[in-house]
């Protein structure tokens, strides 16, 4: 264990917090405090939370001081602070989705992730920047204005749960939760220099997880370690019978995983529709370096293929906007958030087009409109239906790979963290960041994205993406923990101790 | 909306010339205790908005639960329409957008319904006794119900002109089964009388598996009647709907009022339309709602938040060999076991009388009196009130109660009916009313005595001839001593104090 005492508390990982207040060295409210005081510091800059939940944060974080001082039995992220992707509901606290259409709207119950974090005494910091209902891979689709990425401020801190990610890269956070449709956790995390995991669907519970996109969502840990990952990841998951995809089945033990780190005698995939052309110079440098070093931990790295991944960004812009269309329905203006043209003259349709003309932003209208096609009459076949055919080859590909290895590996994202406004208009450019992401959430099962070094032409982060079969989460942490110690014993440091001060 | 002049051809006119052909499409609220997706209550009546949670609201967030009571449910329905239970299948969305449904998407099933191909016999009365029909059965499915808009202003009670609407969600994410007939054709003239035998039918059947109460005034079922008229030689005409009709009668009016409106149409060289129509209750005719000449494309797809439905092959069996006695079984029982013509049968039948009738038999009044009661005075007050028989407070104790009185004299068939009359009117039950009313018979024989000899000394005449052996003359004493007694004595115990009184045999 690090001794938390030189200076900033805020910059410890989770773990380190958690000892640190087991052995009686800091408290809940010091940690919870210095986790604000960076928010106040950076936060304007930074643009990763929307809300910030200060009193209930330090009341929890008091109450979890109290209990412990009790000599109470704590979970081990008993008053570690964190960050709430602004997708999941929390009672009372608002919960816009990246909207305008939810401006103002303070859900009456809590999410079952929600509900997991404040059962292990985990302290919600409150609720970060995303894109519009997870659409997009920047940030740069809320409605409240783009997060930033700490490593460049200039830069796109990925999508959606942005707010995620630059929070744990800003210090501002030890732990996030976001949610993955196609990439959502992963990108931001390569881009940020910081670990996310997409949990096998129905690991955890989407109950009071705003959805995107039903068959596809799935919420996950962020952190800024391996192990942080894990202890999160054990909190949160589990099976939920509010949620009929929720697994019923026991979940693997990530942290003995985490803590396990070795990779002798694994079989690791590369997967060869996932990578060279499209993918940067340096992306695919440090990709090619991390290979080598699982080589040399004793992992038998082979080469697989999945010859229907070329087909899967296609099927999920197809699967994605056709349940958004419809889950995005009831965003109406009749019950609650935004309500337009209600001027006791205008009929409810009116009022239901005008709410939803002003209060959805363009990428919203765009896959709205894309899924109504796709669904309707005449053409549900041509589209949704051969979009399902897609996704049962995708599945089939990810079944023959692990076949051949126990993991499969790739860069999580094409490219390094790019410019603010770069590829905001250029939609299919955007769509390109998760082509090696969407794979994962097509098929159901899990994948990890850890940074794995900065890029020489531009020294931004790069992360590489681990993949395993569903229900087999553990091997994420068992290789994601094996190559963390690998290159932090090679640099010396944690790569994100890199990240310019702000 | 525009409004619409039905000429209508007379209904044995327009059979000579075309066939109808009908549909109809059974939509029952299940009798499960909490919602089809969420544990909210059921209960009809509740305060606006009291029995909802984030599912049935449809928050942003919530999620869907099958209620496996549900399943249960519409499964032994199907079994008992002879349907074919699916090992597997799915829920689906279908997508519109109105403000009472909180998701602007109903779930239901599409294209993978949990029972198929099934049928139910009915029997219907014609002049040469009771035909049974075979309606055949599409489907039966599973979905939620809406929540309920009540429309404030305006003079249609319909959302378009109104000033403003309430909606009410306690409705929204009731179970709902849906029976869908595949087309009943060959009924002729008796097309009606079968969509309304088929309705009842239906209702009975539910009633007796206990997935539903079925209480058409609460609007737990709801029909929509499709109705055709085939040119002969023809095999299919264009349907049009007739949307939520939710009585017996009225499914019968409605059926017969569109084959005389399409076949007023059509005689004349016009062209139906296919269109969603409404049926007044008042006029007993349909007017014309929105046109689906161009059909709602409800953009159905599976529904990503929910499981399939799998029931085993040994659960189906289970459920199977479980099924409750159906009511076209019960009635051959029942009609063996009172030994009633088919006639009295169908007369039991159409009051609604079966299930009162056998529970006054199982509360010990004898058979007969039991159907007498049922099929004549109190069928007589329930018309004349205009409310169901059951729903005359009449119960089979107080039925039991009277009897016993009328058989140790205490009250005569006469009084008795003013004891009903009393109950009906909510004067409590039959002791009450009696007190009340003091209707007990008088059977003190003094006091008949006294008005015995009373109506003697005052037609001495009479009480003569019957000492002179004229016995029918006694009827004259008999009635003056009722007048006096307003009724309250038994007139066959009068004739015997009587006759005894002047030695006379009777």
């Amino acid at each position: 264990m690090a001794p938390v005492m030189d200076g900033d508390l805020a910059r410890q990982d989770a773990a380190t917090m958690a000892a640190a207040m087991q052995g009686g060295e800091v408290t809940s409210v010091e940690v919870t405090q210095a986790c604000l005081d960076r928010i106040d510091a950076v936060d304007g800059q930074v643009h990763a939370f929307l809300h910030v939940d200060r009193d209930a944060a330090l009341e929890t974080a008091r109450g979890i001081d109290e209990l412990r001082s009790t000599g109470a039995a704590l979970g081990p992220l008993a008053g570690v602070p964190l960050a709430l992707k602004d997708v999941l509901t929390m009672n009372g606290v608002p919960t816009t989705c990246g909207s305008r259409i939810l401006e103002g709207w303070r859900p009456p119950y809590d999410s079952t992730v929600v509900e997991r974090l404040r059962d292990a005494g985990v302290v919600i910091l409150g609720k970060t920047n995303m894109d519009e209902f997870a659409m997009g891979s920047s940030t740069e689709h809320s409605a409240y204005g783009p997060t930033r990425n700490p490593w460049d401020l200039e830069r796109i801190p990925g999508g959606s749960g942005g707010g995620s990610a630059a929070a744990l890269a800003a210090f501002e956070a030890p732990l996030a939760i976001g949610t993955d449709t196609g990439g959502s956790i992963r990108q931001p995390a390569a881009v940020t220099g910081t670990v996310g995991v997409k949990p096998t669907y129905g690991g955890v519970s989407r109950y009071g997880l705003v959805a995107l996109a039903s068959s596809l969502d799935q919420a996950g840990p962020c952190a800024r370690t391996v192990m942080d990952a894990a202890l999160l990841h054990a909190v949160i998951a589990g099976h939920d019978p509010r949620d009929s995809t929720s697994i019923d089945a026991p979940v693997p033990d990530v942290v003995a995983a985490a803590k396990n780190a070795d990779v002798r005698g694994m079989r690791i995939g590369l997967v060869r529709e996932l990578g060279g052309e499209g993918y940067q110079e340096g992306v695919r440098q440090r990709f090619d370096e991390a290979v080598a070093i699982l080589g040399d931990l004793g992992a038998d790295v082979v080469e697989v293929s999945c010859p229907n991944f070329e087909y899967a960004l296609a099927a999920y812009y197809l699967i994605l906007p056709s349940e958004a269309s419809s889950n995005l329905a009831r965003f109406d203006g009749m019950r609650y958030g935004m309500r337009v043209g209600d001027d006791g003259q205008a009929s409810v349709e009116e009022v239901m087009s005008q709410t939803r003309e002003a209060g959805f932003g363009s990428e919203v209208k765009r896959r709205i409109m894309l899924g109504t096609y796709a669904l309707s009459s005449g053409y549900y076949d041509a589209y949704y239906g051969q979009a399902q055919k897609v996704r049962t080859l995708i599945t089939r590909d990810f079944a023959a790979a692990f076949d051949q290895a126990d993991v499969l590996i790739s860069p999580t994202a094409p490219t390094t963290a790019f410019r603010i406004g770069e590829k905001v208009d250029d939609p299919l450019a955007m769509y390109l960041n998760d082509i090696a992401t969407i794979p994962v959430n097509l098929a159901g099962n899990c994948a990890m994205s850890i940074p794995i070094g900065l890029a020489p032409e531009d020294g931004l982060p790069v992360g590489l993406q681990i993949m395993a079969p569903a229900l087999a989460d553990d091997r994420l942490y068992r290789v994601g923990a094996a190559l963390e110690q690998a290159l932090v014993d090679k640099w010396g440091h944690e790569l994100i101790e890199e990240v310019p001060a702000l | 909306m525009t409004s619409v002049v039905n000429t209508r051809m007379d209904f044995d006119q327009a059979l000579e010339r075309f066939e109808p052909v009908l549909g109809l499409e059974t939509h029952v609220e299940l009798g499960t205790a909490s919602k089809m997706f969420c544990s909210c209550a059921t209960e009809f009546g509740g305060e606006p908005n009291t029995q909802v949670c984030p599912v049935c609201l449809g928050l942003p967030g919530s999620l869907p639960v099958v209620n496996a009571v549900a399943v249960e449910s519409t499964i032994r329905m199907g079994l008992a329409l002879h349907c074919d239970i699916a090992s597997w299948c799915r829920f689906a969305r279908k997508n519109y957008f109105y403000p009472d449904m909180p998701k602007d998407y109903q779930v239901s099933q599409y294209d993978e319904p949990l029972c198929t191909n099934g049928y139910l016999d009915v029997t219907v009365p014609t002049d040469d006794g009771p035909r049974e029909f075979r309606v055949e059965i599409e489907r039966v499915h599973m979905e939620e119900d809406t929540g309920k808009l009540t429309h404030s202003g305006g003079d249609t009670g319909r959302i378009h002109g109104a000033d403003y609407s309430l909606v009410d969600y306690n409705r929204a994410g009731i179970p709902l089964i849906e029976i869908v007939t595949k087309p009943i054709t060959g009924a002729g003239a008796l097309a009606p009388v079968v969509a309304r035998a088929y309705v009842a039918e239906v209702r009975d059947l539910m009633r007796a598996l206990g997935v539903s109460d079925v209480r058409m005034d609460q609007g737990s079922l709801r029909c929509d009647v499709n109705v055709s008229l085939a040119p002969a030689g023809e095999p299919w005409g264009t349907r049009s709907e007739t949307k939520n009709v939710n009585s017996l009668r009225s499914v019968e009016r409605a059926v017969r009022f569109e084959i005389e409106r399409q076949g007023a149409v059509l005689s004349e060289g016009g062209r139906i339309i296919q269109e969603t129509r409404h049926f007044h209750e008042d006029t007993g005719e349909t007017t014309p709602g929105r046109s689906k000449e161009q059909a709602e494309d409800y953009r159905y797809f599976p529904e990503p938040d929910l499981v399939p439905v799998a029931p085993s092959s040994e659960w189906i069996e289970e459920l199977r060999t479980t099924l409750p006695e159906v009511p076209s079984v019960r009635r051959s029982r029942l009609q063996v076991e009172w030994g009633v013509s088919d006639l009295e049968m169908q007369t039991l039948v159409n009051a609604e009388a079966l299930d009162l009738v056998e529970e006054t038999i199982v509360a010990g009044v004898d058979q007969a009196a039991a159907r007498k009661w049922w099929t004549g005075e109190f069928t007589r007050i329930a018309n004349e009130q205009g409310v169901a028989l059951a729903d005359l407070g009449i119960t089979s104790a107080h039925i039991a109660r009277v009897e016993s009185l009328i058989a140790d004299g205490s009250l005569t068939d006469k009084l008795a009916r003013q004891v009903f009359e009393g109950v009906v009117a909510g004067e409590g039950d039959p002791d009450s009313v009696i007190a009340g009313r003091g209707l007990a018979v008088v059977g003190d024989d003094s006091t008949l005595m006294a008005a015995i000899e009373s109506a003697l000394a005052e037609q001495p005449d009479v009480a003569e001839k019957i000492r002179s052996g004229k016995v029918q003359a006694a009827g004259a004493i008999v009635g003056a001593v009722m007048k006096t007694t307003k009724g309250q004595a038994d007139a066959a115990k009068v004739r015997t104090l009587l006759l005894a009184h002047l030695g006379v045999e009777g």
